[in-house]
């Protein structure tokens, strides 16, 4: 089915025009630069996704989580003879080869509880503390950028709280229902003419919808949003918007599925294959724009180092973050590796952090979207002074 | 307009002649519902329960990867059956429902104790968790109500207990297994005390052994395995850590099955646990920031009566902040039911099409994103995806009320709340289709 929204400042009364927003490309966008930051829910475990083999304790802590290194079909891949790739990234040890991606090991957020809803709310809101406010980092450095709504996108029906804040964002998600007609949009948009908030919702809704219908077209042929294929329709989708010369410049995927607490093989396995075939789909719908184009993955903490007794882990620190895209100096494994050795675990269960995630985002932000760092460590990172942004992460 | 805040904010949406019913005794209307007998309705009961589903399950545990398959595609098959059934039976007895405050506190608690089917596992026993485990405790003391929940197949399988292990009992001794800190670390952070309850990472593991032994009985269990039985649930001692364990700050002596009665009675009466419940309801029928005075008198009632559900929930219909302010943004399933009791939609299929919209509308019953529930604020659910979703549906749903008369559907479901320029856009709409469209999206029928 076509979507009929586009036809809508055509058939507009002239008051609802007038209530309209221009329709102007960002002839002036404060950056040709693109971010998307994938957000892993549930807690990723980094030294899953990418294996330290060469440690001397790897094998024997890990127990049938640990992956072998033999080169066949369940072996690792390998980056730099010391850390590899889980075997169900094969996109990613491309980009690898190519030198568009970059691993940071042993992260974490200053977050050292094991919640995943606080967790997961202070890595958005880009404090050192759980609901400490209600805008998400994101938010603010697209406000820092000039707040123009159109920058940052939400690929999904809800906007996550790292782009929750003062300035507006669209959203955007496969539509499951037949679009309602234009006349009855205009309608709706007269009744909200006092209600400010449902007005400016609804306006950003109908904006997104716009612009969705010129760069994805219809949805229907997508297939059903479920959660095995929603991180794949959402970031082939997010990519044909970010490429949009007037489009947005920043937008959030969320991927699911990392709680591994039972039968981590076989889930771990799942979600880095839906992660894999997401990320390929958001490299090949972005096209020639992927050159400008960095991905950071977040992931609220890790895992414990051992296995649990049901053939997973529960909740730890530390893990790994990917970045990859055309901007970024990639085949690099950079980390101050903390050791797998009991003494050396955090509390003597989870690896340790020996690097701030946000020393990782505001090196980003700082070169990708040209924030000055005076800024970052007062508004997008309050109070993170201390966690410098690690240099020469992307080429210049 | 108190009639209204009743049958909308407390209720589920007023039924054709409900505000009506409702009169002026309000509260009185609302406090008539607190009875176990409104709290299982015939068509809930029929369902088949958990015994009889989890004998069609394979095990869980055993030979690993033979029984996993055998389970996945066991769980899976029962899910594909059960998952739909369930679902339109809840939204049935939701938008039948004559005592819609009860309805209310099913999916309230539901969510409070959340089972989700985004694991596969559990997916095909919510219904029977719900009948179960939640139904029969609304008007008992939480307590029971934490009990029944935590100790029920759907919730040991969702968390994970069914495969947790004590490390030093005979079978992790054997099989070099351990424990699975699932479970416990969300009865403190979710159930309980909350997050800020002043718990630490040996707490989380003290509770994790608490809780071992408890599992979800295998097909051919030999009987002498089992130790204890519990609503569908066993106690295997043999995979119970054995030794006396320390839980915020207080030794429990090795009991083997009565220790999560008494960790749990202990956790319950926590004052943490009274604050976090009290602020939870408060959230959810008061207001997405609640007036802190609320929360503390809803607490005090909590302690004073050692949880009484009923005593509580009467706090909170006597409180006058829970009568004024702005109420509350609905969420897709508020707004869904709400539309299907206006038009009395009660027919079985219909309430399948009301599982079907819930899931359009990015609230698929019985999937909950995480083990935290739904969200129950405004800003999660008023998205411009979301928001615009609505409007799709509204006007879908128009098409199909084009005999309905939009003021008198106005009348009976927002009544004397409708907004000057809600009732002008509808008086106005080109259409009794557009009426009836504008009717569900404004701003009135989007809040309770």
């Amino acid at each position: 089915m076509l979507n009929r929204r586009h036809m809508l400042s055509l058939t507009g009364s002239l008051a609802v025009l007038a209530a309209l927003p221009a329709r102007l490309a960002l002839a002036d966008a404060p950056t040709d630069a693109r971010f998307v930051l994938a957000i892993q829910r549930g807690a990723m475990d980094g030294l899953h996704a990418v294996p330290p083999y060469a440690d001397p304790n790897y094998k024997s802590l890990r127990g049938n989580l640990a992956l072998t290194d033999n080169g066949d079909a369940e072996s690792l891949l390998d980056l730099d003879g010391k850390f590899g790739l889980h075997p169900k990234l094969p996109e990613l040890k491309a980009w690898y080869d190519q030198g568009e991606l970059l691993v940071v090991h042993a992260v974490a957020t200053p977050y050292r509880e094991r919640s995943h809803f606080d967790g997961q709310d202070l890595l958005e809101n880009g404090t050192a503390q759980p609901h400490a406010g209600n805008s998400g980092w994101l938010n603010r450095a697209i406000g820092l950028m000039g707040g123009d709504r159109r920058l940052g996108l939400a690929l999904g029906p809800e906007v996550p709280l790292a782009l929750r804040g003062d300035t507006a964002v669209a959203s955007w998600a496969p539509e499951k229902l037949p679009s309602a007609a234009p006349d009855f949009l205009n309608l709706v948009q007269a009744m909200y003419a006092k209600q400010p908030g449902l007005q400016a919702v609804l306006r950003q809704a109908i904006d997104a919808d716009q612009m969705a219908a010129q760069a994805v077209g219809s949805t229907s042929g997508m297939g059903a949003f479920r959660p095995g294929n929603a991180a794949h329709i959402l970031a082939e989708s997010g990519g044909k918007l970010l490429a949009q010369p007037n489009g947005p410049r920043i937008a959030v995927l969320e991927l699911q599925g990392w709680d591994t607490h039972t039968n981590q093989n076989g889930r771990m396995a799942q979600a880095l294959t839906q992660m894999n075939d997401a990320l390929a789909a958001l490299k090949a719908s972005l096209g020639p724009v992927w050159s400008k184009t960095v991905v950071m993955t977040a992931t609220e903490f890790g895992r414990t180092a051992r296995p649990n007794g049901s053939n997973g882990t529960d909740h730890g620190t530390a893990t790994a973050v990917f970045l990859g895209g055309g901007a970024v100096e990639g085949k690099r494994v950079i980390t101050h590796w903390p050791g797998l050795d009991s003494a050396q675990l955090y509390q003597n269960r989870d690896l340790a952090p020996t690097t701030d995630f946000r020393s990782i985002a505001k090196a980003v932000l700082q070169t990708q979207l040209g924030l000055p760092q005076d800024a970052l460590d007062r508004v997008v990172f309050p109070g993170s002074g201390g966690a410098k942004p690690l240099a020469d992460l992307l080429r210049v | 307009m108190t009639a209204i805040l009743a049958a909308n904010r407390f209720g589920l949406g007023a039924r054709p002649g409900e505000l009506k019913a409702i009169g002026g005794d309000p509260r009185g209307w609302l406090k008539a519902q607190l009875d176990l007998r409104n709290a299982t309705p015939a068509s809930i009961a029929a369902l088949p329960g958990t015994e009889a589903r989890l004998s069609t399950i394979p095990t869980l545990m055993g030979d690993p990867a033979e029984a996993q398959k055998k389970l996945a595609q066991a769980v899976l098959k029962a899910a594909r059956d059960q998952v739909p059934q369930d679902s339109a039976a809840r939204l049935q007895a939701a938008i039948t429902s004559k005592t819609p405050l009860v309805e209310r506190l099913v999916a309230f608690w539901s969510n409070h104790f959340t089972v989700s089917g985004a694991r596969p596992v559990a997916a095909g026993l919510i219904g029977p968790y719900e009948a179960e485990a939640i139904r029969p405790h609304l008007f008992g003391r939480f307590v029971d109500l934490l009990k029944a929940a935590t100790l029920h197949p759907a919730m040991l399988l969702y968390l994970d207990n069914a495969t947790s292990i004590g490390p030093n009992s005979r079978a992790g001794q054997r099989r070099d297994k351990g424990l699975n800190e699932n479970l416990a670390r969300e009865l403190m952070e979710l159930h309980t005390v909350g997050v800020d309850g002043g718990y630490t990472q040996s707490d989380v593991t003290e509770l994790a052994k608490i809780l071992t032994g408890w599992t979800i009985r295998r097909p051919n269990q030999p009987q002498r395995a089992i130790t204890a039985e519990r609503g569908g649930a066993v106690f295997l001692t043999a995979i119970h850590e054995p030794g006396d364990k320390t839980l915020l700050g207080k030794t429990y002596r090795d009991q083997g099955e009565n220790e999560v009665d008494a960790a749990l009675e202990d956790l319950a009466r926590r004052p943490a646990t009274a604050r976090f419940i009290a602020t939870k309801l408060a959230r959810h029928f008061i207001a997405d920031d609640p007036p802190q005075a609320a929360v503390t008198a809803l607490a005090e009632t909590f302690t004073k009566t050692d949880g009484d559900l009923t005593a509580v929930t009467a706090r909170l219909i006597d409180l006058d902040a829970a009568w004024t302010g702005d109420g509350k943004f609905r969420s897709p399933y508020d707004w869904v039911v709400a539309i299907f009791r206006a038009f009395a939609a009660d027919a079985p299929d219909r309430a399948q099409r009301a599982v079907q919209a819930m899931n359009q509308l990015g609230q698929r019953l019985y999937f909950a994103p995480s083990p935290a529930g739904w969200p129950d604020d405004s800003a999660s659910w008023l998205s411009p995806e979301s928001l615009l979703a609505r409007v799709d549906y509204a006007e879908a749903v128009g098409r199909t009320k084009s005999e309905s008369d939009p003021m008198q559907l106005a009348d009976l479901s927002v009544g004397p709340s409708l907004s000057t320029e809600s009732k002008l856009s509808i008086q106005r709409a080109p259409s009794r289709s557009d009426a009836v469209a504008l009717l569900l999206v404004s701003p009135e029928f989007l809040r309770r």
